[in-house]
């Protein structure tokens, strides 16, 4: 079985053709898109190509990074979730009282991580109980969440975290490479494996191909529906942890219009805005690359908000050059 | 199959929601008497006037299954454009002003529009990604400055304000657009084939109605509407800058969900948006006056929209999934 493209209506592609599929599959696109920007920052910025230099640039993307694995797991399954960095800034602002009430570390961790699951099953209830679009529901809680961080602590700012919190955003595990990023790379393996490898994933893709066949075929698909939105929820309370950590501080504004950032990552990933479709390797490919491409036009001074249209048009260029040749990494529907 | 009851059955949704409207008014009311005084009325329509104008576009664009998230960027966009273009040619008059602001705002809807319709990428997707290109454009033309009310002529500042029996122009703009697009939904031929194409898009495609077409005419709309909105934006709050509106999109959304437009496409119309825009206005407008801290406003929205979701949720069950997240069928 292919890990890659695996959809349930997997194509009947034979001979010749499945070759040159292959070639022309999304990951391998984007790989070498992202070995081409490497290429280019390295040209264009004398400081790029140093260990140390790539360590701080990994920072720039873990957290979104982390977010996009479950968030794509979601999109699969067809749905979507637009709460996330609501999530963030809620568990942010509780676990900031936490730790101002004088309690340790774990404590802090544990509550960041609470909030997240607490705030997916909210979400998850929305959708599978109460049948609520998924994408109207999360607006309502997209505001809920930031309004409640808001709500808590005004125009205010929470700091007092202990010194050995800084760790989960600010540590390295060996030499240059960062906590963060080693926590990605696990992850990123575990998703891959659960998504591709195991029943569980299989089911997910099902459940976004067709809904109803899943259901009929005995798939509990409000049940993995339900629970993936609780998963996506405790990964944005590990963001909040590592947001948080890494920052030292706490704004009800923290991780504003995350959200969009990391459904970018998925989407340019290859993910199926449709559902059914798409790897994880994707997915962490385009995350890089969106790390790599917005770190080097900051080495060239360029302002953060005209990184924003590089992001924006990189995600419609690609999603219309794979629309307009009709890639076989994208289901085409009939 | 059983049959599966629609929100038909009873009393229109607009009536319920005009009723809690209503009472929500006069809560208010009785609680502070102060709130229905006449200059925080006016303040209340012309805080409201924008939302209702933006969201009567959306409108247009869900009804056809889409979803349009850049409607604030653009606005921003067309507004900070006008601003300079008032700022070289202070002498230019009103007409120029609104008729830039409509064609450009349009312009840039169309581009949403097509890459919809011809090259059949999902809503969701292309104005995700033009929600952040007319964000980043704003700062490319203005430079990253602000555009003050100093740089502004009087004309640019006082059009929005002039009273005409006793409302501002700029209130009689909303009430305009809202009047215009409902007669046009209602009479006009192809707004009627904006429902037709999102009810059932095979349906409509066999009657022979584009469907794409009609949802690349959607985002055309609420382009135009989003940037007449950017200028008096500008001209109401006497400045320009790049974060004008940001994140306004979700309650212009919030505004067509609570009026009871469903998001699966084909159900709502502007009478049910108009009094959802007011239904957030009068909480935004109310919560000082009762005392609340505006810390707590966008909890409180944000509670009200969730309870209104839930609410609504019956309008929804016709059709399973999130159609709004798909590519027509017809259409490929």
């Amino acid at each position: 079985m292919s890990t890659i493209s695996s959809s349930v209506q997997a194509g009947t592609a034979n001979g010749c053709g499945v070759t040159w599929r292959k070639l022309l599959r999304w990951e391998t696109l984007l790989g070498l898109v992202v070995i081409a920007d490497f290429i280019l920052n390295t040209r264009l910025s004398s400081y790029f190509l140093d260990p140390w230099t790539l360590s701080d640039a990994s920072f720039n993307f873990t957290e979104r990074a982390i977010m996009a694995l479950p968030m794509a797991f979601l999109i699969i399954a067809g749905e979507i979730d637009i709460s996330v960095g609501s999530i963030i800034a809620m568990a942010s602002v509780l676990m900031g009282l936490v730790a101002k009430a004088g309690f340790g570390t774990p404590l802090v961790c544990v509550t960041g991580l609470a909030v997240g699951f607490g705030a997916g099953c909210f979400n998850g209830l929305l959708v599978t109980v109460f049948r609520v679009p998924s994408i109207v529901a999360t607006i309502g809680t997209l505001s809920l969440f930031r309004g409640i961080a808001y709500a808590i602590i005004g125009d205010g700012v929470l700091k007092s975290y202990a010194h050995n919190f800084a760790y989960f955003g600010q540590g390295y595990v060996w030499g240059p490479i960062s906590f963060e990023l080693v926590l990605f790379a696990v992850l990123a393996v575990l998703f891959g494996i659960v998504l591709h490898w195991t029943v569980i994933g299989r089911r997910i893709f099902a459940i976004g191909a067709n809904p109803v066949a899943a259901r009929l075929s005995g798939i509990r698909v409000d049940t993995y529906k339900f629970w993936i939105f609780v998963l996506l929820g405790t990964v944005s309370g590990l963001a909040a942890v590592l947001l948080t950590s890494r920052l030292g501080s706490t704004r009800p504004s923290i991780a504003m219009g995350w959200e969009l950032e990391v459904i970018t990552m998925v989407i340019l990933g290859g993910i199926s805005i449709d559902g059914g479709q798409g790897s994880i390797l994707g997915v962490v490919l385009a995350a890089l690359l969106i790390g790599l491409v917005t770190f080097g036009l900051s080495l060239l001074n360029v302002p953060g908000i005209v990184l924003a249209i590089v992001t924006g048009t990189l995600l419609i260029a690609v999603v219309a050059i794979s629309s307009l040749i009709g890639y076989s990494g994208r289901r085409r529907r009939h | 199959m059983p049959k599966i009851p629609g929100i038909r059955r009873g009393m229109p949704h607009e009536v319920g929601l005009g009723l809690l409207t209503l009472l929500l008014l006069a809560l208010v009311t009785t609680a502070f008497p102060r709130f229905l005084v006449i200059d925080n009325v006016k303040s209340l329509f012309d805080d409201t006037a924008l939302l209702i104008m933006l969201a009567v576009g959306e409108m247009f664009v869900i009804l056809t299954r889409g979803i349009d998230l850049s409607v604030a960027a653009n606005a921003a966009l067309t507004g900070m454009v006008v601003a300079l273009f008032n700022a070289h040619y202070p002498g230019a008059g009103i007409v120029p002003v609104l008729v830039i602001a409509i064609v450009m705002g349009a312009a840039l809807g169309l581009v949403n529009g097509l890459l919809v319709w011809r090259v059949r990428i999902p809503s969701i997707v292309v104005t995700l990604g033009t929600l952040s290109v007319y964000r980043g454009c704003v700062y490319l033309v203005s430079g990253g400055a602000w555009v003050n009310s100093g740089q502004m002529s009087p004309f640019f500042l006082s059009f929005v304000r002039v009273p005409i029996l006793g409302v501002s122009v700029l209130s009689w703009i909303g009430i305009l657009v809202a009047v215009l697009a409902w007669a046009y939904l209602r009479y006009a031929i192809s707004g009627r084939n904006l429902y037709a194409a999102g009810n059932n898009p095979n349906a409509a495609a066999y009657a022979g109605i584009d469907v794409g077409r009609m949802q690349c005419l959607a985002f055309v709309l609420s382009g135009a509407i989003a940037g007449l909105a950017g200028y008096l934006w500008v001209a109401r709050f006497a400045v320009a800058y790049t974060d004008v509106a940001s994140g306004f999109e979700l309650q212009v959304i919030a505004a067509c969900v609570i009026g009871g437009v469903s998001i699966t496409g084909g159900v709502g119309g502007v009478l049910g948006v108009v009094l959802g825009g007011l239904f957030l206005g009068i909480i935004k407008n109310a919560l000082p006056v009762v005392g609340i801290s505006p810390f707590f406003q966008m909890a409180v929205s944000g509670l009200v929209i969730t309870i209104a979701v839930i609410l609504n949720a019956g309008t929804y069950r016709k059709s399973h999934g999130r159609k709004i997240l798909e590519r027509s069928e017809a259409t490929s």
